[in-house]
């Protein structure tokens, strides 16, 4: 239903957007040839979107104030209640097993490849999961962590020759080490200083990186990282990429088998808790700076052993695949898939990666579209595209 | 009766100002004490003081666990508090709106595991057991406080009531000697307030607590304490029974003229 | 802890006194272009940070979408003058008219961020905000760059050289001068505006109690959009005074300004407005000093080290009070 009163002030919106936008999307100066070129369709398309945006921007306004005043039951999402089904839950995933094993066997490498970079990000928004859904803490330097694990792979393979299998578990050491030592100092802090310092830090390994050629070669990168070894074995290309699409399948999986368990654990309760109010959480007990960095350098960890299939996977690595930019991405995947909710974060990371793959034209737009999902998530369904879902405990009848 | 909790002296300035200024109070083990004081006398920040959250300027907190000597709690952070025994419930509800009313309890029992990253992964038989005895036992807290129809229940979700049962419920999972309590029965009505009047009274009979509370609605007070004790402007001003505190002319100058307004 | 503060306090003063005094006997040319290239830049740090400040003030939220308020700001100005220099106005008028815009536009899109970003949020968790303003950042930079050029645009200054300051160009330019001037003179119009107006002590008192004050009749509301709209103002000046400083200006300009400036806000005490005048100051100096006397690859990376630290030993800052959490 959409009041006389709405339509007008979305008039008077859509106006206001129309002022607001004129010089940036109607004027387009090139200073060096000086030229001006005068763009009016866009003004029209931005009334129209503006107006139509104005009056479903206040319908949904109000839709949350009546569901907040309603004391309806949230509604479970369906994919949760797929698996709670015992009659659906073998069905369903049995299917996405199947399709996920005949995936790189189905279609062309290119498809493979693209998948397995899906993949990572479902590995890098679960392990961020962790840091920012579970335990409350708003990580913006989280590509310092995947960045240390390629680089770790790529130098230690460089100059040691140890292979991919060898370089995971160090790397996973190397990710906890530095999430501990960024965040010894830093989560003693309030929450917000904490985002501004993440995102300092990996900024300052990147610049790190770009400046520092002994070590990393510099911008130009390091080339020529072996993929993961088969026992011994050679693979052509095709068969390596379907390879390390396994083995990115198999991290996924133990990825989730841990995020799951961890999540209904003492440590993951804990973490909620923390989330949910720090003050309560130290009065029941629960070190707050203690379980905050286990967290934090949990989710290095995962960062970690994202980068180095990362490296093996595109054999060259260099500092500009390390830039805030790959942080937001990640985090827009945990916070748009739903914080706290493992399937959400999978769900969030295959649609975001892919879909910009796959509709070309859209890839240009990928990050504008991002950045407005964050803002009209958080403003209309904090809790993402599909919520978390708390365990449910069963009791018997307990015998006096 | 032996003192349970003895603070000395306790002090705590924000700045200029003096919240709390040199109170004494002994609590003794198996009472029921109360502290009572007009809005803003500084009531919740002695809680604060006292549980770690804030860090007294000045003065001395000790208690004596049943069955172990006498230690300070000066200077602990407020998780240390608890793990010694003392477990609050807050003023303005605070529970942990994500979880499920089973999963704030078993908050409550987090200090008292010991189950870390290793031990949620890899599962061994001593931490499902200790995971399993950590539910039964919430579960049997939750019985205890008339609860247990809620057990998978959103905790945001429950009545105002049951919120403010869910956190005494909560505080009573980390296993305390002494439980403070701000306000419990703020906001209830007379049928929670009596069924309030009971649960703390069978708390004291049959869980062996001592328990200070802090409470505005007098009759409670009144019919539940056995010692009151009066703040005002951050400085003791009386303690004795419900009958002395009622006929001292300081108090009933300071505060309970204005009893109307309060309960 | 008072004393190590100021014992650590002296011994660092000495040490770089030491350092300074040394420099500045061997090369007091050079050491002197420092210290005005550290005050410009403090300068131009202060502008922005001032909006940071002032928002944090108020709402307790870091405004990450400040950097792109002031990137707006000089993208406006370029748009404007390049359009009304093509049109062969008067240079003078398209100097005023190119400010006016820019503050005017940068003001607009302060003032609707607000709206869209934050204000749906002020009673959410802050995590949800804050996540909410790196997503409103990440939409303005795309969709200046998209609606523009992900391109470096070169900005001809709309600043002259004066006459009068010819003998001195060498050691400072006419730019720098502006800018520092112009700084001077906008601080203090906003120290009047918060210490006398009556919006100003709406502002202080919002800033105080939220609750308290929207009950004696303030409209919280409107403070906090002038608050808004106040930080935006500075910026764009800024936007416009770097934009001519440095030459060129692209959509991404405002990120990097804008982390600099949240740091110099902190270094100088979140929320209080002359710390973070004196914190962009310190900030732009000693980075000054550090690219001119050792690396200045790693110029940024000194930044964030400087953050870190007094996030670790002062994190209220130099004038900041420390705040306790109410229960």
């Amino acid at each position: 239903m959409v009041t006389k009163k709405e339509i007008k002030q979305s008039f008077w919106i859509a106006l206001w957007f129309m002022v607001l936008t004129f010089p940036i999307m109607v004027i387009r100066v090139n200073t060096i040839k000086n030229i001006i070129v005068w763009r009016w369709t866009n003004i029209l398309w931005i009334g129209i979107a503006g107006f139509f945006a104005s009056l479903v921007w206040n319908y949904l306004l109000r839709l949350k104030e009546e569901k907040k005043k309603s004391d309806t039951k949230e509604d479970i999402p369906f994919v949760h209640r797929l698996l709670q089904n015992d009659r659906f839950r073998t069905p369903f995933l049995a299917a996405i097993a199947i399709f996920f094993i005949i995936y790189p066997f189905a279609f062309p490498m290119y498809h493979t490849s693209i998948m397995i970079s899906a993949l990572v990000y479902v590995m890098l928004g679960l392990g961020l999961n962790i840091v920012v859904g579970l335990a409350g803490l708003l990580d913006l330097g989280y590509v310092a962590f995947y960045c240390v694990g390629a680089y770790t792979y790529a130098l230690l393979n460089l100059h040691f020759g140890i292979s991919f299998w060898l370089v995971l578990p160090i790397s996973a050491v190397f990710g906890a080490m530095a999430g501990t030592l960024l965040g010894y100092p830093v989560l003693r802090l309030r929450g917000d200083y904490l985002a501004i310092v993440t995102l300092g830090f990996g900024e300052i390994i990147r610049i790190v990186m770009e400046n520092w050629d002994e070590l990393g070669n510099g911008p130009r990168g390091i080339g020529n990282i072996p993929p993961p070894s088969f026992f011994n074995f050679e693979l052509n290309q095709h068969q390596n990429v379907i390879y390390i699409y396994f083995i990115v399948i198999a991290l996924v999986l133990f990825t989730i088998f841990f995020v799951n368990r961890l999540e209904n654990s003492r440590i993951g309760r804990a973490w909620i808790a923390l989330r949910d109010d720090e003050i309560a959480c130290q009065a029941m007990g629960i070190d707050k700076f203690k379980t905050k960095l286990t967290a934090f350098a949990l989710g290095a960890t995962w960062a970690s052993l994202g980068g180095v299939v990362f490296a093996a996977k595109t054999s060259f690595i260099n500092p500009m695949s390390f830039t805030i930019f790959e942080s937001i991405a990640i985090l827009c995947v945990v916070v748009i898939g739903g914080m706290g909710s493992a399937i959400g974060v999978i769900a969030g990371a295959l649609v975001l990666i892919l879909v910009p793959e796959y509709l070309r034209a859209m890839a240009e737009y990928r990050m504008l579209v991002f950045g407005a999902l964050q803002v009209i998530v958080m403003v209309f369904k904090p809790e993402g595209l599909i919520q978390s879902v708390r365990k449910i405990y069963k009791f018997e009848k307990v015998e006096e | 009766m032996e003192p349970i909790l003895n603070v000395k002296n306790l002090t705590m300035n924000f700045g200029g100002l003096k919240a709390l200024d040199g109170i004494d109070i002994v609590i003794e083990k198996g009472q029921i004490a109360a502290l009572i004081g007009p809005n803003g006398a500084g009531k919740t920040t002695f809680f604060n003081c006292i549980t770690g959250i804030y860090e007294p300027s000045e003065g001395k907190v000790e208690i004596t666990p049943p069955g172990k000597s006498t230690q300070g709690l000066k200077g602990l952070k407020p998780n240390h508090v608890t793990e010694k025994g003392l477990a609050r419930t807050f003023q303005n509800i605070r529970l942990f709106e994500g979880m499920t009313v089973l999963e704030n309890v078993m908050i409550g029992r987090h200090c008292r595991l010991n189950a870390g990253i290793f031990g949620a992964l890899v599962q061994p038989p001593s931490q499902k057991n200790e995971e399993k005895k950590c539910v039964a036992d919430s579960y049997e807290v939750l019985e205890k406080i008339g609860l247990e129809k809620y057990v998978n229940e959103k905790a945001i979700n429950l009545p105002y009531g049951a919120q403010r049962r869910l956190e005494i419920a909560r505080a009573l999972a980390t296993n305390p000697f002494l439980l403070l309590l701000d306000e419990p029965a703020a906001g209830m009505n007379p049928q929670e307030t009596k069924e309030l009047d009971d649960l703390i009274i069978w708390l004291r009979d049959n869980e062996d607590l001592t328990i200070l509370l802090i409470e505005h609605d007098m009759k409670l007070v009144m019919s539940l304490s056995d010692r009151i004790h009066v703040v005002d402007y951050g400085k003791k001003i009386a303690e004795g029974t419900p009958e002395e505190v009622k006929s001292n002319p300081q108090v009933i100058k300071a505060y309970l003229g204005d009893e109307s307004e309060d309960a | 802890m008072f004393w190590i503060n100021i014992i650590s306090g002296i011994v660092i003063i000495g040490i770089l006194g030491f350092f300074g005094i040394r420099e500045l006997i061997t090369d007091p040319v050079y050491f002197l272009e420092l210290v005005l290239g550290g005050l410009t830049r403090g300068s131009i740090y202060a502008l922005i940070a001032l909006g940071y400040t002032m928002v944090y003030g108020i709402i307790q939220l870091i405004n990450f979408a400040h950097g792109e308020i002031y990137m707006i700001g000089a993208m406006t100005s370029l748009i404007v003058a390049s359009v009304l220099g093509l049109w062969g106005w008067n240079s003078a008028v398209i100097v005023i008219l190119a400010f006016v815009f820019a503050i005017v536009y940068s003001c607009a899109y302060g003032f609707t961020v607000e709206k869209i970003a934050y204000k749906p949020l002020r009673t959410a968790p802050r995590l949800s905000a804050l996540i909410s303003a790196i997503g409103m950042s990440l939409f303005l930079q795309n969709y200046v760059m998209l609606a523009q050029t992900p391109e470096f645009m070169p900005y001809e200054s709309l600043i002259p050289d004066y006459n009068f300051w010819e003998p001195y160009a060498h050691i400072m330019t006419s730019v720098e001068l502006t800018i520092i001037i112009t700084t001077i003179v906008v601080m203090i119009l906003l120290g009047m505006l918060i210490k006398f107006t009556r919006i100003g002590k709406a502002m202080r008192a919002t800033a105080q109690d939220k609750v308290m004050s929207s009950l004696v009749g303030i409209n919280v509301n409107k403070v906090i959009s002038t608050t808004f709209v106040v930080g935006s103002a500075t910026a764009a000046i800024g936007g416009v005074l770097i934009a001519c400083h440095v030459g060129q200006i692209n959509f991404m300009i405002g990120f990097l300004a804008g982390l600099k400036a949240f740091i110099a806000a902190v270094l100088g005490g979140i929320g209080s407005v002359p710390g973070a005048v004196l914190g962009s100051l310190v900030l732009g100096i000693s980075e000054s000093f550090f690219t001119g006397y050792f690396w200045s690859e790693y110029e940024d990376v000194f930044a964030f080290t400087i953050l870190v630290v007094i996030l670790i030993f002062r994190p209220s800052g130099i004038l900041g009070r420390k705040e306790t959490e109410k229960v």
